[in-house]
């Protein structure tokens, strides 16, 4: 298999030559040499560090700034709240009859750090959806959606809906008067649609009325199906970021291809 | 230009010089083969796919029992104001599962829509019509107002002002004449002249082309015959 070229490493980890006199080669392996023998074990047999050089050591257009790290801050606040909702979940109960509210009192108001998880899920939300909309006009606004990242952005927009969805879905949980009303009114906006209206509501409402099931169903919507669509599409997202490269931003001129008319260029701005 | 007409291919494989070919032969072994294992993939997707689909679907499908629960003798109904009474809507998730219905005496000198045997009491849901938000009667105005977006509803329920795009839905009432109690029925829905439609969402008008834009549901109850 052919070898792609080493990354640049900090001094620190390249292997360091030997000195001389330094004592007998027993041929027993150092611990950095063992560890080297582990993961030559493993790549030989996945091919890993390939692609891991493929996805992290990329080059990136000139004129990279601050504004290309919305997107990985989004995908951070997802895996936030992915960590804290997993752990909510071990509390959280999705009972109707009242059982709702005393489990989310009760993280709130017994279990060790309770209040603080939820909190970053609570707050996370909010954070999760404004970082999304940050990157979205980083994107349009540099002109990052353009040829050959159309698919890019179009995954990026129902990564954006499915997002609008678990902020709605979530908003129940908690079976407050406020999230019970909200979630009333929600389900009433979309059956405003005509035709399919009335439908999709009974569809989310799992019956005419709020009932008895319609807390479970927005509890599943929101821990299982949602977030494993997410996942799966933030995978795409990715790859088609690595794949296809950033975009310089727009103020940026194209450079010529020659380094001494590059340099000529350089000095004339 | 290359003649683009489809030739018509000879009906056996043997004519078509494919390696391998048995005389008498139509589709070949490898064709056969790839098509079958297609088929039987999709039968057994479709048989985990299809009854996971239906037991998502189903509830938009299923039809709610009509219930009749009493709510007071007639004589807790005055003509003229009128008296919130505690319902049940879903039975089983207790308060979640409850709504309020403003109730009171028919009064002929109000209310015009023609009598029958399930409107001698008129009751109103406290549903707003705009997005569901809680109605409450406010006894000095004369007028039901809604908290969340500013809907008010006169004393027939017809809309006095704000986003309501019908006026408030009605029970059907009747006298249990076994117990002397007035029993509160399934919900409709009343378009501007209060005519009868079976129950629909908020925020769905029924004057014009609105019945036609959003039909009736298949898990609410039939519109009982008044």
């Amino acid at each position: 298999m052919p070898r792609l070229p080493a990354p640049p490493l900090p001094k620190i980890l390249l292997p360091k030559p030997k000195r001389p006199g330094g004592g007998e080669d027993t041929g027993a392996l150092s611990p950095a040499e063992a560890g080297t023998t582990v993961v030559d074990w493993v790549d030989e047999r996945t091919s890993l560090s390939p692609g891991l050089r493929w996805l992290l050591f990329r080059k990136v257009p000139r004129g990279t700034n601050w504004a290309y790290t919305l997107g990985s801050a989004t995908l951070f606040a997802f895996i936030s709240q992915a960590v804290t909702g997993v752990f909510l979940a071990m509390y959280y109960r999705p009972d109707a009859a009242g059982g709702a509210y005393e489990s989310i009192r009760n993280i709130d108001d017994n279990v060790f750090l309770g209040q603080f998880v939820r909190g970053m899920h609570k707050w996370g939300a909010s954070v999760m959806i404004i970082l999304i909309f940050l990157h979205m006009g980083r994107v349009f606004f540099y002109g990052a959606y353009k040829y050959p990242r159309e698919l890019t952005w179009v995954i990026g927009v129902v990564l954006l809906i499915l997002t609008l969805v678990m902020g709605f879905t979530g908003y129940l949980l908690p079976f407050d008067q406020k999230s019970y009303w909200a979630s009333i009114v929600g389900v009433n906006i979309n059956s405003g649609g005509p035709l399919i209206g009335p439908f999709l509501s009974d569809f989310l409402r799992g019956g005419n009325e709020f009932g008895a099931t319609t807390l479970s169903r927005f509890y599943s919507i929101h821990m299982l199906l949602v977030p494993g669509a997410i996942i799966a599409l933030i995978g795409v997202h990715l790859y088609l970021v690595s794949k296809l490269g950033t975009t310089a931003p727009p103020w940026l001129k194209p450079e010529h291809e020659d380094p001494v008319i590059q340099d000529i260029e350089r000095a004339e701005v | 230009m290359p003649d683009r007409r489809k030739t018509k291919k000879p009906k056996y494989t043997l004519d078509r010089s494919i390696p391998g070919a048995y005389e008498g032969e139509t589709v070949t072994r490898r064709r056969f083969m790839v098509g079958a294992a297609n088929g039987a993939g999709m039968v057994a997707t479709a048989a985990i796919a299809l009854p996971a689909l239906g037991f998502a679907l189903a509830p938009v499908f299923k039809t709610t029992p009509v219930t009749w629960q009493p709510i007071g003798p007639p004589s807790d109904f005055p003509i003229d104001n009128y008296v919130a009474k505690t319902i049940v809507l879903t039975p089983g998730i207790g308060e979640a599962g409850n709504s309020i219905a403003y109730v009171r005496t028919r009064n002929p000198a109000l209310d015009t829509e023609p009598e029958d045997q399930y409107n001698r009491w008129v009751a109103l849901s406290s549903r707003c019509m705009h997005l569901g938000c809680p109605v409450r009667w406010v006894d000095a105005a004369q007028r039901f107002i809604c908290p969340c977006h500013g809907g008010v509803y006169n004393i027939r329920g017809l809309v006095a002002g704000g986003p309501p795009v019908r006026p408030l839905d009605r029970f059907y009432t009747r006298l249990n004449t076994s117990t002397g109690l007035v029993e509160l029925g399934p919900r409709y829905s009343v378009n501007s002249e209060l005519r009868r439609f079976s129950p629909r969402d908020p925020g769905e008008p029924l004057d014009g082309i609105g019945q036609y834009l959003y039909p009736a549901r298949w898990s609410t109850p039939p519109l009982s015959n008044g």
